[in-house]
């Protein structure tokens, strides 16, 4: 019967389960840049023959399609899973990373986010500790000398107890996982004024944290992936929150706040002994 | 032609193979010692003696990562290498679901043995027992390890380990981390590669492609690379070389696999010497978002597990398909799956369910703008359970759905169709992980030694782990210590003459200047792989795509486009460069299909098909284990001539061969 009446409705409104949608003509401004060191500059594309169920990067390899049959070269911008997991794609899309979807990386950002006849601003991530390899593509490896330098718990492969031998409450387990989700875009390092990556460094610290695992080493991560996050030229933080915003897996500045406890602690623990 | 026409009766249609031997060398000793055994006899080298090896890992995925961070931790001197700008972000990320082992934490009756037989019987009986094996004892040592590192695996209110079933399997032995197991793992391996680079034990170099392996005479003594910044052509020498390049979906222009990866590293070194073992097992997902116009460049899986709660329709008249899904009343649909098996219904296999959707898109009864779809509904479900009940298991999957598509699955069902997701097929390993070519080793997805020809949920993850973690660390120890160390000068005439080789190749492909995008090639030749030797294949088809492959290849030469240079990042000139590795590469999967007169797991070919109560063709595979038990290894023969067609046979000690069936 349910069902029978919901046939109705939906041939009354002569709904269509999937309508057609009309394609969109965009202006493109892109930031072309050859190598590091030449200079860039936004160069003017208009696009046509845009479908809103493209996503975003569908809508640039639409462009640089186009770029190619006419004999230029394609825009340069980093890409791979387009499932939002790889953390690869890292777009200024007009002035807000990854676009105006919330929690959502720009690979999954689709057209219909846009109207036809937009200008659409496309930059890549602007941070001194990221710089520019060409076009819309950024040298994010200070991640990586970040990671290195401690974001991980300190143990060789074969030995390990067994995986129940350390029984962990399942709420510490969930805030774990909350932080573990880090995809290491750098999205709230180009939506921070100070181009600060400490999020990204507290998502580390505080998965970590959370962890019986993580606890012989824990005043030593948090010193030493602040000390490494301080000398890439990353900016401080002053509680702005625009990376809890920007973050594609929304991940909380609470974490932040983790971070600071331990590092406050570990510097406090280090002067009582010193 | 060798190997592509049987004559009836005369045996199998192979080369008992006089260039190219295949030792498996899998030790003595009943199965479920082998491997205790191998590592009780193996040669070892002192800690101090492992510095003076060098390895080359290429490829940081789970298999990659994993393998690099312990060797440099037992002491070797590593060189790694990825395309992508980090080693984290290696497609091993994007798996969902969980990761096997034998842990029996639930008390059902789990064991190593149970784990090694649904695995040897869910790849159709084509995998190595022996490999298979090992690969259920070290699964249990993974979830340890994974746990030591700080893995966040899910756990349960009393502080132990959570576990779930999976892809139709009676246990619960899946352990997950929410839906982003994949990353999870990979975050660990990662985490202890970053560790080793720290130390200064791995150097690592990201956006460094592998062009080509380097022989001198017919060992493996290092790669060439392409630094995918400064465009820089390079040699490095190693001891040994490893290959954790994951699989080779992509030739299908559409799967799910990351944009990026591509086969052009392990078809290299197929053509420098490496045998390649059962192309033709290509997996396909039967949950995929259904294509939704020429502009797609990857489709997204949606995780299996939605098959537990989703039921599969289409309408059952044509003249239906465009209507509203809600409006067609229950008389209207065909349930299909439940209908053709109803035992297992939709929770039939991947390769079952992905095939019965095909048909009955063919039959003109698919939904959605291609008509290529069929609906996944859970308003049953939603009734039964409550929407938020569903929202809890599944909220994320409804999310990304409706990002997608724009559509809300609590509303209206979902609709899916089948991609290409995973790749059986690799090159060809021996027991001790090391290809036809001494000195090179292949790990992960790159192989093709466990999966056999189809590969079961959530052990994908727990192949790539294994192999890095627990299996090739001793086996190159093994071989390792029965070499001495020391790098050949990258000056040597093989490396510059193999540099060489792999510069002309881009010069070339930058001097056409067609009037066709790289991309365009890809997308034609992945048409044709699809709709010839996809979920369904049969001579005639396959003969025409081998015929249309050449043709695509002929004018790729003449007509493809790559503007720019090779002295700076060029997104087209490594397009081209992996679309040119593609489309010879799909000849040899395509003539791999050809060769196997029999259907087993995801290789299904028309003519051969078990008969069902009514006679006719029932749809299951028929496999011929008269001729068809063995792996087979294709060797390079050559620019213009016809590859060589090898055999490995297969043998069953303990798990008995059996017919599937899933009615």
């Amino acid at each position: 019967m349910e069902r029978e009446a919901a046939a109705e409705t939906a041939a009354v409104q002569g709904a269509d389960p999937h309508p057609t949608h009309h394609p969109m003509k965009l202006t493109l401004h892109v930031w072309r840049q050859k190598t590091r060191t030449a200079p860039g500059e936004m160069v003017t594309y208009p696009l046509d023959g845009i479908s809103p169920e493209q996503s975003f990067l569908e809508m640039l390899d639409h462009l640089n399609e186009t770029l190619i049959r006419r004999g230029e070269e394609p825009v340069a911008f980093d890409h791979d899973c387009r499932e939002g997991i790889c953390g690869s794609c890292a777009l200024m899309i007009n002035g807000l990373a990854h676009g105006p979807e919330r929690g959502t990386a720009s690979c999954q950002l689709h057209m219909r986010s846009f109207r036809d006849g937009d200008h659409v601003y496309v930059e890549p991530w602007r941070a001194a500790a990221f710089p520019v390899v060409k076009d819309l593509a950024t040298d994010r490896s200070a991640f990586d000398r970040i990671i290195a330098a401690g974001g991980f718990v300190g143990v060789n492969t074969g030995g390990a107890p067994d995986g129940n031998a350390l029984p962990i409450a399942k709420v510490d387990q969930d805030r774990a996982m909350d932080a573990a989700a880090c995809i290491g875009c750098g999205a709230c390092v180009a939506a921070c004024p100070n181009a600060s990556a400490m999020l990204f460094v507290a998502a580390k610290v505080s998965h970590l944290a959370q962890l019986p695992q993580g606890q012989p080493e824990r005043r030593e991560r948090a010193q030493a992936m602040v000390g490494q996050h301080d000398r890439e030229g990353f900016g401080h933080c002053t509680n702005i929150n625009e990376c809890q915003a920007a973050c594609p897996k929304e991940i909380s500045v609470e974490h932040i706040a983790q971070l600071n406890r331990d590092y406050v602690t570990s510097t406090v623990s280090a002067v009582v002994k010193g | 032609m060798v190997g592509l026409a049987r004559k009836a009766g005369l045996g199998p249609p192979y080369e008992t193979g006089e260039t190219m031997k295949l030792e498996p060398k899998v030790p003595g000793g009943p199965l479920a010692e082998k491997w205790t055994r191998y590592k009780q006899d193996q040669r070892l080298i002192n800690p101090a003696n492992k510095a003076r090896f060098t390895v080359a890992v290429v490829g940081t995925g789970l298999a990659g990562g994993s393998a690099a961070a312990t060797l440099a931790e037992l002491g070797y001197r590593v060189l790694c290498f990825c395309f992508q700008d980090s080693p984290r972000r290696a497609h091993s990320i994007a798996a969902q679901g969980g990761i096997n082992a034998a842990k029996n934490y639930r008390n059902d009756g789990d064991s190593v043995h149970r784990l090694y037989y649904d695995t040897v019987k869910g790849g159709d009986f084509r995998s190595r027992e022996a490999n298979v094996h090992r690969l259920a004892e070290v699964s249990v040592d993974i979830i340890d390890q994974c746990v030591a590192q700080g893995v966040p695996f899910a756990r349960e209110y009393g502080g132990l380990l959570d576990t779930r079933s999976f892809g139709g399997a009676q246990l619960q032995r899946t352990f997950y981390c929410r839906g982003q197991t994949g990353q999870q793992l990979l975050l660990g391996a990662y985490q202890a590669l970053a560790r080793q680079i720290g130390y200064g034990a791995v150097k690592m170099y990201p956006r460094c492609e592998m062009l080509d392996l380097v022989t001198v005479d017919g060992r493996a003594r290092g790669i060439v690379t392409r630094h995918l910044e400064t465009g820089k052509v390079e040699s490095f020498a190693a001891d040994a070389v490893v290959l954790a390049t994951g699989g080779y979906a992509n030739a299908f222009y559409l799967s799910t696999n990351a944009n990026g990866c591509n086969v052009t590293a392990a078809y290299r070194a197929h053509k420098r010497g490496a045998a390649f073992a059962n192309p033709c097992f290509t997996q396909i997902h039967p949950t995929c978002i259904p294509v939704s116009g020429d502009h797609q460049a990857k489709l997204t899986l949606m995780s299996e597990s939605l098959r537990n709660d989703g039921r599969v329709w289409v309408p059952k008249s044509q003249g239906d398909v465009g209507k509203h899904p809600t409006s067609i009343p229950d008389a209207g649909r065909d349930y299909f799956l439940e209908r053709k098996y109803p035992s297992y219904g939709n929770l039939a296999p991947r390769d079952i369910s992905s095939r019965s959707a095909k048909e009955v898109c063919d039959e003109g009864r698919g939904v959605g703008p291609s008509g290529r779809g069929v609906y996944l509904d859970f308003a049953d479900a939603i009734r039964r359970q409550g929407e938020n009940r569903i929202r809890e298991k599944y909220g994320n999957l409804f999310e990304m759905y409706e990002r997608i598509t724009a559509e809300d699955a609590y509303r209206q069902p979902m609709r899916i169709y089948p991609a290409l997701h995973y790749t059986m097929g690799g090159l060809w390993v021996d027991y001790e992980l090391q290809s036809t070519v001494p000195g090179l080793f292949v790990i992960g997805e790159a192989n093709f030694s466990d999966h056999g020809a189809n590969r079961l949920g959530a052990s994908a993850l727990m192949q790539g782990l294994a192999d890095g973690y627990f299996v090739l660390p001793y086996t190159l120890t093994n071989w390792l210590a029965g070499q001495r160390p020391g790098l050949t000068p990258t000056d040597h005439p093989e490396f510059k003459r193999t540099e060489a080789e792999a510069a002309d190749r881009l010069k070339k492909l930058l001097a056409v200047k067609g009037k066709k995008t790289p991309v365009e090639f890809h997308r034609q030749l992945g048409q044709v792989l699809w709709d010839h030797v996809g979920m369904a294949r049969n001579r005639q088809s396959l003969e025409t795509a081998l015929q249309k492959i050449r043709a695509i290849r002929e004018e790729f030469w003449g007509n493809v486009s790559v503007p720019g240079n090779d002295l700076d990042l060029n997104s087209a000139l490594e397009r081209a460069n992996r679309v040119s590795d593609f489309m010879e590469f799909g000849e040899l999967l395509t003539r791999d299909a050809l060769a196997r007169e029999e259907s087993c797991g995801a290789h299904f070919r028309t003519e051969y098909q078990q008969t069902g109560d009514d006679g006719n063709p029932n749809g299951e595979c028929e496999r011929d284990d008269d001729h068809y038990q063995h792996v087979a290894a294709w060797e390079y023969a050559g620019p213009d001539r016809d590859p060589v067609r090898h055999a490995e046979p297969l043998a069953f000690e303990v798990a008995k061969p059996t017919r599937r069936s899933y009615k």
